[in-house]
Parts: structure tokens; C-alpha cells; sequence
């Protein structure tokens, strides 16, 4: 039973990031019907921020864990969102309207590049870091396990929640909210009333980018080591999530997020640890075949 | 003068939105028969619930096919409509295979049987004579066609690098290579300039008189609908407001109504 | 987006340099966090090192890069302009590239079939020009799927593995022979294939593309991971390598076995192993391409084309997508499954190491590098991506690097690829197959 409990807070924990992940593919997908292969290895290059600000804070001495936490975060949303700009700039803006295969293979061929890059300017070895924030709260004691919630698995949680929040007040209650939401249904005629198309697909974009930066620093601050091949899996479960909860659909993304997450920690805690990889790409074959629209997605039609 | 298609109390809904409500129609065979009503009336919902594209939400479509009898349309996935019910049907938006010639397209059209022909594609592999055989009988079904819609000079240009005119020809000769039983044209005549829109008029009687083939078509030029079709429905949200001979549809006041509208409403008027 | 397109103006210098600038600008943006600071590890710990030089060369290259690639755009497309004003639009010119490339297509058969003798005493080369040809199958059976069909497969190296693991198995377990695995290897590649593909292939494409990516994965994972399978990561060793007609190439044949060098009455060399290993995968990548092409012009080839270019037309042709897609992700699956045997033969060892995302990815490059659909496409791309490598350590590590930018820029400038012509399955009139049939 702790035991059980400690592998929900560790899901949990987990599936937060897959959701801020999750929701830059799906954002995308909504406004420009396209998965941007790229958005892991995105996520992947704000670790790598993430890993440099926390060394440079560390060599200047700064020991206000908050402060610092603020600064690597502004840092590496800014320029993790530069990143999303660039690669929807050179890779897809040219391809709208082009074949189906098109923009696919240039962002596959996106995806490739920026691994490389960063294994060829920071090294293909792991980066450690040393712990951020240690300790947490000891929630409950038995004989043989100590449930704890760490201070960094909070922090994740709530700053996942907040960021939902904000996220959903803007696109609800914002003008560019609306802006991404018209583009989203039917971008020629958002255009033909005056809505600047492409700021509007840059700036999801941005904002996709932003949030997996997000995510790039709370992974990096978890697990304390980050290597240029992270994006390919994250990537890939965080996708999983997002056509889970149902591409489209933002409160989806997190939801489907939270259950990847979830299933992956028990699937490791009581199967088989070494298979856990394969019980996410079978939930998204499953999904996509049996409802391929989600939990919270409306289903497609097909246009004829 | 038969049945050929009968359309029974047919609905489609898409969430909230109905799209067709409760329409029965009837297609006689060997004739033409026109479809008109305002735009988003649901007549291309029809030509897709017909030919598979969509499940009905309720609703028959019985086809009396001369050789094979009766079939339930509904029952039928996209391609077996073709393949087994012999409907087919052309685009509003044309769908042309683009990178491919003119005369590909025409051959991809007897898919099926050429399929059949090549055993698997082992007798295609190996070029017997079978195969050989079929293959040149289809060419040779294509290029009739194509010469009898004047089209056999552009038989080895891409399609899609022809102009739009030609290309909605293309796509008829493409749908009669399938040696349709019931032709669904879907707004032929759009986009065509008056010398175009006259030859498209011969060519359907053609069709009809010479060949046998039934036409169920979508038009809004009113210079094709009324002079060639036999029978027109007329269908506004989805439900059908008159059916008749072109001159009792010319003046069934619905119809009036529903294309000129009672006062400011629903002006949509079809040119 | 905007169906009128306006003649561009030309800029103004000053404009130039505006533009240049703030390219420079983003440049410098996007290079400060990864090429102007890195971390390095200093005993244990990492310290942040700064390559600012490398970053200033960086921001002037793409400052320059841009000034240089903006007026040589703006040139073109005055040239264009003025070309498509005169009428002149270069179609013999098409075709006398594709003349071209018919003659460089028997030249590189002459050439490859020459190879060995000519370099009959250089290991080095033969297996070099092994290896491309493993490629050149690869990227033919990928071609079927992703040129053809139009259906973006990411987990090939799925199939590879398949073929691989079956033939390392079955020889070694069962003691089955080369030739006697490779139908059976092929068949259970393409069974996977449909296996995959049924439930998968009625999804939109990119769907597909990331399940095929996952089913990669899982093939991979399964193999480091089901050791007393595939003997986990430490991989299979000695597979036997194929026999000429029953004849072994080694110095000291088995019992009762002949070896090809004293039948043949020669003095045993290593060489005469790999020349024969390169004209098996020569003749394997031959068939294929003959196989391939042939099919190009059945229904089959001719409806994945269609497929290609329009599903719902297709379905309105009466044709049974979801079979046609299956035939082209089986046949694809069967090819790799052909070149996985190979590559456990030749190698005599193999592990999931060699069946990584980083294959699929590389064989997808050659796809869409040479030109999708285009099989002399496939064999000048496969051929520049393997020598790229060989040129130098520095050539090496960018490899990727190279192929991910260049698949970005090839969609972008010039989606058909490096070969693009596309030649029609067939014609209409008597004379225009009296000239088919040469080819």
C-alpha cells in the first residue's frame, strides 16, 4: 500500500512533465495539423540549458535556491521558445500546403539535426549535475517503507498546475488565445479577417517550446543528469500522451500526461522494468487503433 | 421504366448538425438524373453517404443491379461500391492522381480487374499472356475514351499540369473506365466556360442514351441541369422540397422560395 | 497561403543588410547556449567553458551565408522569371537528364560488376562497396514504402532485424544454410510486416510514422532485453557465412566439406570470401531493383503510386486501400528482411546495437536524398552516405549532422529529391512501347 502510493506521487510527478511535453505537440497539431517531430529533441536542448545556467549559477556562488530556480527557468524558456521559432521558421513555414510527407520528413530530418548538434557542442556524454533541491516530506512511516514526497516532486506539481492555469486563462481569456484558436478551425478565412497567421503559428510555436523548456529544467532538477538522446523517448511518450488524452485538446494532453506517467512508474514497480518503454508504445497502438480521436478529443470527419 | 437506386428515408448526422434529413429518392435507370438546391443543402452528403464514404445514420439505398441484383449500399465499405455495385462517382474538388499521366490515371481506374488479371502481380511478374492480354484491353478501353472525349493528344502529359477544364473531362473518362452502372457527378460543369459547358451536355445524353449509363448529378449551371436531366430532385437542409420533370421544378414555388428566398433570408442563390 | 504571387522587388542594399543582420542576430540568439557556452567535465564536477570565437565565426558565417544566399535567390528567380516569360521552360532539358541518368545507371552496373577484379587485392574497398550496397537494398525496399506508397515508415530497421536475428538463429540453432534462410527470413520479415501493418495502416500518415518508430523501439528493446531469445545485448557471434553451391570459403573446410579454393584449384586468400559475399548482395540488390521496377508497372505498383498521390480518389477507383498499403508494407518489410540476412552473413555477428533508430534514420535519408521513387536516386544517395564517413574522423561525426540538415533543405528546396523525374508506368501509341522495350 505505501509502497503504492510512493509509485502514484513518483507518477504523477512524472506524467506532469509528460504534460507540459504533451502540450506543445498537440498545440501544434491543432493549429498546423502536423506532429513537430522535433518538439522532443526541443524539450531535449532546454535540459542542456537548463544544465549550463545551474553550472554558471553554481560557479557564481548563488544560494538562493528560488532565485536561482527563476533564473534558469526565464533563461531557458527564452531561449528554448528562440529554438521553436527557428525550426518551425526553417523546416515547416516553407512546407504549408506542400504533400503530406513533406513537412514529416523535414521535421524527422529537424529532429536529427538538433540531436547532433548538441552531441557535437556539448559532448555525448551525460551531464550530472549536483542536486538542486534535496529532502522532501516523509508522508507515511511503516515498518519496511517510507512514503516521501520530494521537495522537487512538489515543486513539479505545482508549478505544472499553475502553468495549466495560466495556460488555459490565456487561451480562453486572451486576444492571442482567440487568434490560436480561429487559425486553429479554419485558418484562410482567420486570415481573411485580419489575424496575422504566421506570428499566430510562431508564437505556438514559442509557446510549445516554452512549456517543454519547462519541462527540460524540472528533469534536469529530478534526475540531475541529461544527455542528447533524451528528446527521442520523451518525445515520444509525451506524443503518446498527447493522442491519448486526444490530440487538440490542451486539458487532454495533461490528462493523458498524468496516465502515461502513472502507468509507466506502476508498469516498472510491479512487471517488468526492462519492458516499461514497450508498454507505452503499445498503449499509443492500442489507442490509436481502437479510438484513435482520445479521451478528450472530438472525433475527426473525414473530408471528402 | 426501372428503379435503379432507391433512396429510403436516409438521415445523416454529424454530432448535432443533420446534414440529410429523411430523404427518399428515386434514380431510374438509363436516365439522368439532376440534383439541385442551395449550397450546404447536403447533396454532396448524399453522393458521399451513396458511395461509402460515410455510414448513414439511418436510412436504405437499395441498388437493383442489372446483373447482380439487389445490394444494400449502406452495408457496403467505399471500395466495394465500386468495385461490386459498379457507382462512381467524381469530386467537386477534382481528384486526380497529379504526378501521373493522364492515361495512368485511366488504368488505375480498372484496378480491379487488371489486379485479377496479374494473379497476386505473379503473372504480371513473370509477363504472361494473360496479363499481357488485360493490360492491353484496358489500354485499349482507356484510349477509347479518351478519343471520344478528345483527350487521346494528352494521354502521356501529367494530369495534374493540365488546365482545369481538361481535367474535369479526365476525371469523367476516369470514372467510365470503371464501367459504371450509376455515374455520380459531382458539379461537372463548375469552372467550365459556355463551349465547354454545351460539349459536357452532349457528352452526358451520350452517355445515357448510347450507353445505357444512369447519371445521378450535382449541378448548380442551370443550362446543363435543365436541358439534359429527365428528372430533378430539389433538396434544401437535407430534405427534399420537390421532385419533378425540369419544368415542374422550374416552377414549384418551394423551390422558387428556397433559391430566392421569402424575404432577406438565405440568399445563397445558385447562379 | 495567398494563391497571387508577386513579382519580388529587388532589395536595396541597405535592405540586405538589414535582412543579413537580423539573421545574424537570431543566429547569435540561438548559438549562445549551445556553441558560446558548454559544460565540461573538470574532476567530477562540470565547469562552463566558453567558445565565444567559435560563436563570432558562427554569427559572421551565417551573416555572410545569408547576404550571399538572398541575392543568389533574388538571381534565380529573375532568370526563372525572365525563362518562363520566353516560353522557354526546359522539358527536353528533363529528359535529357533522365537520358543521363539512364546511361550513368548502366555505366554504375559496369562498374560495379568490375569492381572486385579490379580491386581484387584491396580489402578495403570490397567492403566499402559491400556495405553501399547493403544500403542501396535498404533504401530500394524502403523506397517501395516511402517513395511509392507515400507512407512514412521510421522503424525499417525493424525488418533489418528480423531478417538478421532469423537467419543468426535459424543458422545457428537449426544449422540452416544461407541460401536455405533467406526465402524463410524474408517471408517472416514481411509477415511481421502485415502483422504490424494491419491494424496500423487504416491511420492517418504521420501516425503511422510514430508507430512504426515505436514498433522499431520495441523490436530493439525486446532483443537487449529477451536474453535467452537473442542472447540480450551481447548479440549472436559466429554465423556462418553463405557457401558457393556448397562450396566453403575457408582455409581448413569442415569434415567432409569441399573448400571453394581447392576445388577451384586455387591457393586459399581471405579475398575470395569477401568478393563473393559482394556479388551475392550485388545479385540480391539486382533482383531487388529488377523486382521493384517490374512491379512499378503491375496494378499493384501502379495503385501504390495512386495511393501516393490521393487516397480518397483511390477509394473512389474501387480500390481496397487498406490491402494496398499492407502489399507495399510487406514487400517493403521482405526486402529489408533480405538485406538483414546478408548483414548477419557477412557480419557473423550481430547484436541490437546495429539495429538502431539511427539506421532507420539513415536509410530514410537515402529515400528522400535520391529522389522518392527513384531508384538511381537511391544508389547515388546511399553511395555518398557511406563514402562521406570514410573521408575522415571529422566527416564522420557529421554525418547525421549533414543528413538531418540535408533532408530539412532537400524538402524544402526541392521536395522530389536529388532525381526527381518521375517516368510514366506506360504510354499510349505503339511507337512510344517499341522504346519502352529497350529499357
Amino acid at each position: 500500500m505505501a509502497y503504492a502510493l510512493q509509485q502514484l506521487i513518483n507518477g504523477l510527478t512524472l506524467g506532469a512533465m509528460y504534460g507540459l511535453i504533451a502540450i506543445g505537440y498537440t498545440m501544434v497539431y491543432g493549429i498546423i495539423g502536423m506532429i513537430n517531430f522535433a518538439h522532443g529533441d526541443i524539450f531535449m536542448v532546454s535540459a542542456f540549458i537548463a544544465v549550463t545556467c545551474f553550472t554558471l549559477l553554481a560557479a557564481a556562488d548563488v544560494s538562493s535556491i528560488p532565485l536561482a530556480l527563476m533564473f534558469v527557468l526565464v533563461v531557458s524558456m527564452f531561449f528554448t521558445s528562440a529554438y521553436g521559432w527557428a525550426v518551425e521558421r526553417v523546416a515547416y513555414r516553407p512546407l504549408r500546403g506542400s504533400t503530406r510527407l513533406a513537412p514529416l520528413i523535414s521535421a524527422i530530418g529537424m529532429s536529427i539535426f538538433l540531436q547532433n548538434t548538441v552531441q557535437l557542442t556539448q559532448g555525448a556524454r551525460v551531464k550530472p549535475i549536483p542536486p538542486v533541491i534535496e529532502g522532501g516530506i516523509e508522508l507515511w512511516q511503516t515498518p519496511d517503507f517510507t512514503v516521501q514526497i520530494g521537495w522537487s516532486q512538489l515543486l513539479i506539481i505545482v508549478t505544472t498546475v499553475v502553468l495549466m492555469v495560466a495556460f488555459t486563462w490565456m487561451i480562453t481569456h486572451t486576444a492571442f488565445g482567440r487568434q490560436q484558436r480561429s487559425c486553429e478551425q479554419d485558418r484562410t478565412m482567420a486570415a481573411l479577417l485580419g489575424v496575422n497567421v504566421d506570428r499566430t503559428i510562431s508564437l505556438t510555436f514559442m509557446l510549445g517550446a516554452a512549456l517543454a523548456a519547462v519541462a527540460g529544467v524540472m528533469v534536469t532538477v529530478y534526475y540531475g543528469v541529461v544527455d542528447f538522446f533524451i528528446g527521442f523517448l520523451a518525445g515520444i511518450k509525451a506524443f503518446t500522451a498527447a493522442v491519448l488524452g486526444g490530440i487538440g485538446s490542451l486539458p487532454g494532453a495533461m490528462l493523458g500526461g498524468l496516465l502515461i506517467g502513472l502507468i509507466e512508474s506502476f508498469w516498472a514497480a510491479y512487471l517488468w522494468a526492462e519492458y516499461k518503454d514497450v508498454a507505452t508504445f503499445g498503449i499509443l497502438c492500442l489507442v490509436l487503433m481502437l479510438r484513435p480521436s482520445g479521451l478528450l478529443g472530438r472525433p475527426e470527419v473525414e473530408k471528402v | 421504366m426501372t428503379t435503379l437506386l432507391s433512396v429510403r428515408n436516409l438521415t445523416m448526422r454529424f454530432g448535432g448538425l443533420t446534414a440529410i434529413d429523411d430523404l427518399s429518392l428515386e434514380v431510374p435507370a438509363g436516365r439522368i438524373t439532376g440534383i439541385i438546391g442551395p449550397n450546404g443543402a447536403g447533396k454532396t452528403t448524399l453522393f458521399n453517404c451513396l458511395t461509402g464514404f460515410y455510414k448513414p445514420t439511418r436510412g436504405s439505398l437499395r441498388l437493383a443491379h442489372p446483373q447482380r441484383g439487389e445490394m444494400h449500399l449502406e452495408r457496403l465499405a467505399s471500395h466495394k461500391v465500386v468495385r461490386d455495385a459498379q457507382i462512381v462517382r467524381t469530386f467537386q474538388n477534382i481528384r486526380l492522381f497529379p504526378k501521373m499521366t493522364v492515361l495512368e490515371n485511366l488504368i488505375i481506374a480498372q484496378h480491379n480487374r487488371l489486379q485479377r488479371a496479374s494473379k497476386f502481380s505473379l503473372a504480371g511478374l513473370l509477363g504472361l499472356p494473360v496479363y499481357r492480354a488485360a493490360e492491353a484491353a484496358a489500354i485499349e478501353r482507356a484510349a477509347t475514351w479518351l478519343t471520344r472525349l478528345g483527350l487521346d493528344s494528352l494521354a502521356d502529359h501529367a494530369a495534374g499540369d493540365l488546365p482545369y477544364g481538361i481535367q474535369r473531362r479526365i476525371e469523367i473518362a476516369r470514372a467510365l473506365c470503371v464501367e459504371p452502372v450509376l455515374l455520380c457527378l459531382d458539379e461537372p460543369a463548375a469552372g467550365l466556360n459556355p463551349r465547354e459547358s454545351a460539349e459536357l451536355n452532349e457528352l452526358l445524353l451520350h452517355l445515357c442514351r448510347e450507353r445505357g449509363i444512369a447519371i445521378l448529378l450535382i449541378e448548380h449551371d442551370m443550362s446543363v441541369v435543365m436541358n439534359v436531366s429527365d428528372h430533378i430532385g430539389v433538396i434544401n437542409y437535407g430534405r427534399k422540397i420537390a421532385e419533378g420533370t425540369p419544368e415542374q421544378v422550374q416552377n414549384d414555388p418551394q423551390v422558387i422560395k428556397a433559391y430566392l428566398g421569402e424575404d432577406d433570408e438565405d440568399g445563397e442563390a445558385a447562379p | 497561403m495567398s494563391a497571387v504571387v508577386f513579382a519580388h522587388h529587388a532589395m536595396t542594399p541597405a535592405e540586405r543588410l538589414r535582412d543579413a543582420g537580423w539573421i545574424a542576430f537570431v543566429a547569435l540568439v540561438l548559438g549562445i547556449p549551445l556553441i558560446g557556452l558548454t559544460t565540461v567535465d573538470a574532476g567530477g564536477r562540470l565547469e562552463v567553458a566558453t567558445r565565444f570565437g567559435l560563436l563570432a565565426v558562427f554569427v559572421a558565417v551565417a551573416f555572410a551565408g545569408r547576404l550571399v544566399l538572398r541575392y543568389g535567390l533574388d538571381h534565380a528567380r529573375a532568370r526563372r522569371l525572365r525563362r518562363v516569360q520566353a516560353g522557354t521552360e526546359a522539358d527536353d532539358g528533363r529528359a535529357l537528364a533522365q537520358r543521363v541518368v539512364t546511361v550513368l545507371g548502366w555505366f554504375a552496373l559496369g562498374a560495379a560488376v568490375a569492381l572486385p577484379l579490379v580491386f581484387s587485392g584491396n580489402r578495403y574497398v570490397v567492403d566499402t562497396a559491400t556495405t553501399v550496397l547493403i544500403y542501396v537494398m535498404l533504401g530500394w525496399g524502403l523506397n517501395v514504402v516511402v517513395g511509392l506508397a507515400g507512407l512514412l515508415d521510421l522503424g525499417y530497421v525493424a525488418f533489418y532485424a528480423v531478417g538478421a536475428y532469423s537467419y543468426a538463429l535459424l543458422s545457428t540453432q537449426y544449422g540452416w544454410g544461407f541460401w536455405q534462410a533467406l526465402p524463410v527470413s524474408g517471408a517472416l520479415a514481411a509477415s511481421f510486416g502485415i502483422l504490424l501493418g494491419y491494424p496500423i495502416l487504416r491511420l492517418r500518415g504521420d501516425y503511422l510514422a510514430i508507430v512504426t518508430l515505436g514498433f522499431g523501439e520495441i523490436i530493439r528493446i525486446i532483443l537487449v532485453n529477451w536474453t535467452e531469445f537473442s542472447n540480450g545485448p551481447n548479440g549472436i557471434s559466429s554465423i556462418p557465412r553463405p557457401s558457393f553451391f556448397g562450396l566453403e570459403f575457408s582455409r581448413r573446410p569442415a569434415a567432409g566439406e569441399q573448400s571453394f579454393a581447392a576445388f577451384f584449384g586455387l591457393d586459399y586468400s581471405p579475398m575470395q570470401r569477401l568478393i563473393f559475399l559482394y556479388y551475392v548482395i550485388l545479385v540480391l540488390a539486382l533482383a531487388t531493383h529488377v523486382f521493384v521496377s517490374r512491379l512499378r508497372r503491375l496494378p499493384v505498383g501502379r495503385a501504390w503510386e495512386a495511393l501516393r498521390e490521393d487516397e480518397i480518389a483511390c477509394r473512389a477507383m474501387g480500390m481496397n486501400t487498406t490491402n494496398i498499403k499492407l502489399s507495399a508494407f510487406a514487400i517493403g518489410a521482405m526486402l529489408g528482411g533480405f538485406a538483414g540476412v546478408f548483414f548477419a552473413a557477412r557480419q557473423g555477428f550481430i547484436s541490437p546495437e546495429s539495429f538502431v533508430f539511427t539506421e532507420s534514420a539513415i536509410v530514410l535519408a537515402i529515400v528522400v536524398l535520391g529522389g522518392m521513387g527513384s531508384q538511381m536516386g537511391v544508389v547515388l544517395a546511399a553511395t555518398l552516405l557511406v563514402l562521406i564517413p570514410e573521408f575522415g574522423r571529422n566527416f564522420a561525426e557529421y554525418r547525421m549532422l549533414l543528413f538531418g540538415a540535408a533532408m530539412v533543405l532537400i524538402m524544402v528546396w526541392k521536395p522530389g529529391g536529388l532525381l526527381s523525374h518521375r517516368e510514366p508506368t506506360l504510354r499510349l501509341g505503339a511507337a512510344a512501347k517499341a522504346t519502352e522495350g529497350g529499357r
